[in-house]
């Protein structure tokens, strides 16, 4: 079942074309690898799948329901999280903090709520644990390290229980050690049922994380298929190689 | 440690409002109503600008919303001085709150410096509204407010105003304590810190400033009629002061910004030196000169505003007087300090491995 579909989406910044009758889709517990070229459009597809841009044409379709013109918050709502390519944590909340902003609650319920149920709060340190930052709980999240940030970010999002996470270069940045760490967790997510749809610079973190890669260049998809078949595919070494 | 804070509110409490009976010098009152007052006013505009992180530089707009509202009221409905125009205070905030409403909506489609800028033009088409709708406000010839009843004179005429002032900052400070301990109060934190961010966690933006800025219009409302009818007339620059403007700003940045007590320290130490100065010199604004030369010092010293930093220091003082006796909660602390800089030094060398 094909949980995100996007089809024939058009983006332009000015005179670029950022995304180009651009088509892709995620299949419900997958985890899709999307790799490319410097500015092929990959980030710029996040941004129109989560509602930071609004596209010029096409459509975006979640669980078989059109996001077209949903804000992040909604499509967040709908049960797809994201992470940046450059890791936003809230510097000033603590830790702990940062993972009680995802559950919100509708409308005047949050005025009338505490910061977080005891459940929440339980649910939150096992989150923290799951990716090894829970002794930094009460730390202010500004004084963690950029991997320490990273981990955080992907903790966050998890307390919504997302259905499909993005993820933006989660690789980046990160030393190996903690790289293999991530990679395995994403896995241990993946068999609980969460979808992954990956974009990433590191191609061994790719090729061995992912099921089926998607590969883009100048704004539209060029190739798809398994790790293997990608990796053979002549328009790919074309399109990082070439001109 | 809760029990220590504890008695030292009921304290605090009491000697608020004990001081008008230890102090009945009308002088001395008169200051006192005037600093409870702008403690009110920071603290309902640190509910918005302080968790929101949005810095309004117009809630002088509400101060004469409210000062108009309830000049307007007595006036037209032929209200007699003594009680019942203290009781129209909390209608004169709705007022200040619902044109909060079409303006906060306006300039929060706006970030940062746009919106700091709007919110200034937003106070002076309001002043120049003021000015020129004379059917309603007369103009610059300014409404008068019912006098206070005779049997409201010497020593006792500031009681009154003092009290209710105190109910107002009551009302707002548990306000913003609600708020500041609500999912709502982490969601305008957490807009404060990205904002774009928070929106993609699922946190409805638009909606949460704009609630935010409509209770701080509320309160800053009260204060405004409140403040009309101890003055007794209203012209507009007065109750559209670009002073105040700036003033609760400067208190709340003094005490500390999104703190719960922040504001209310910041307007303790400013208004009463305010008060001081014109008292002593009148009213030629030496008191401005020692303004500047107050933030040059808190800005140099302490940057985030007094509560922030005796917080940290506080806590300093104490992890470092307890060090011999190894209370468990401290050792714990210090285990993870240290487990901390391991987890740091690890990745560091993990990076520079991966760079290298």
């Amino acid at each position: 079942m094909k949980l995100l579909e996007v089809s024939k989406v058009c983006k332009s910044f000015g005179g670029i074309r950022a995304l180009d009758a651009c088509s892709i889709d995620v299949e419900k517990g997958s985890i899709t690898g999307l790799i490319g070229p410097n500015g092929s459009g990959k980030t710029t597809l996040f941004n129109v799948v989560t509602g930071y841009e609004m596209i010029d044409a096409g459509e975006i379709l979640f669980e078989g329901g059109s996001i077209t013109d949903a804000t992040p918050d909604k499509v967040f709502r709908l049960g797809m999280a994201r992470t940046f390519q450059l890791t936003r944590i809230f510097p000033r909340l603590t830790v702990l903090e940062n993972m009680h902003v995802a559950s919100q609650r509708e409308g005047i319920r949050a005025l009338l709520s505490r910061w977080s149920s005891s459940q929440e709060q339980q649910r939150a340190l096992e989150l923290l644990e799951f990716v090894g930052i829970v002794h930094l709980k009460d730390l202010p999240a500004g004084n963690l390290s950029y991997g320490q940030k990273k981990l955080l970010e992907f903790a966050y999002i998890l307390i919504a229980d997302p259905q499909v996470i993005l993820l933006d270069e989660p690789a980046g940045g990160v030393n190996p050690t903690m790289i293999n760490q991530l990679a395995e967790r994403i896995r241990t997510l993946n068999k609980s049922g969460v979808t992954f749809l990956v974009v990433e610079h590191n191609m061994e973190f790719v090729m061995g994380l992912c099921d089926r890669v998607m590969v883009m260049h100048r704004g539209t998809k060029i190739a798809d298929g398994t790790p293997k078949q990608v990796r053979k595919n002549p328009a790919v070494l074309e399109a990082y190689l070439g001109d | 440690m809760k029990a220590v804070r504890i008695t030292g509110l009921i304290v605090l409490g009491m000697l608020v409002v004990a001081f008008p009976i230890a102090f009945p010098n009308p002088a001395v009152t008169t200051i006192a109503v005037f600093t409870v007052l702008f403690a009110a006013a920071a603290t309902g505009w640190n509910i918005f600008s302080g968790y929101s992180g949005y810095i309004a530089l117009g809630h002088g707009v509400y101060f004469g919303l409210g000062s108009y509202a309830i000049a307007l009221m007595c006036q037209d409905w032929k209200i007699p001085g003594g009680t019942i125009p203290l009781l129209l205070i909390p209608l004169a905030g709705i007022v200040a709150a619902i044109f909060a409403l079409p303006f906060g909506w306006i300039a929060l489609r706006t970030r940062r410096h746009a919106f700091i800028v709007i919110t200034i033009a937003t106070f002076f088409i309001m002043q120049l509204m003021a000015y020129n709708l004379r059917p309603i406000t007369h103009g610059s010839a300014g409404i008068s407010l019912p006098l206070p009843p005779p049997s409201w004179t010497g020593n006792v005429f500031n009681i009154p105003f003092y009290y209710s002032a105190l109910a107002i900052l009551l009302f707002a400070l548990l306000t913003s304590w609600w708020v500041r301990n609500s999912k709502y109060g982490l969601g305008l934190l957490a807009i404060r810190d990205d904002e774009d961010r928070a929106l993609s966690l699922g946190v409805n933006t638009g909606p949460f400033k704009l609630v935010a800025f409509v209770i701080s219009a509320f309160f800053v409302g009260m204060v405004g009629a409140l403040h009309a009818y101890f003055i007794g007339s209203i012209f507009p620059p007065f109750a559209f002061d670009a002073l105040f403007d700036v003033i609760v700003a400067l208190m709340a940045f003094l005490g500390g910004i999104g703190t719960l007590a922040g504001p209310v320290l910041g307007a303790f130490i400013l208004e009463p030196t305010q008060q001081y100065f014109t008292l002593e010199f009148s009213n030629n604004g030496y008191y401005l000169i020692i303004y500047g030369i107050l933030f040059v010092v808190i800005i140099l010293l302490m940057p985030e505003g007094i509560m922030p930093t005796l917080q940290k220091y506080w806590i300093k003082v104490r992890s470092s007087g307890n060090s011999g006796q190894n209370e468990p909660e401290e050792v714990e602390k210090k285990n993870k300090k240290t487990a901390v800089l391991k987890a740091a030094k690890g990745e560091e060398k993990g990076q520079s491995h991966e760079t290298a």
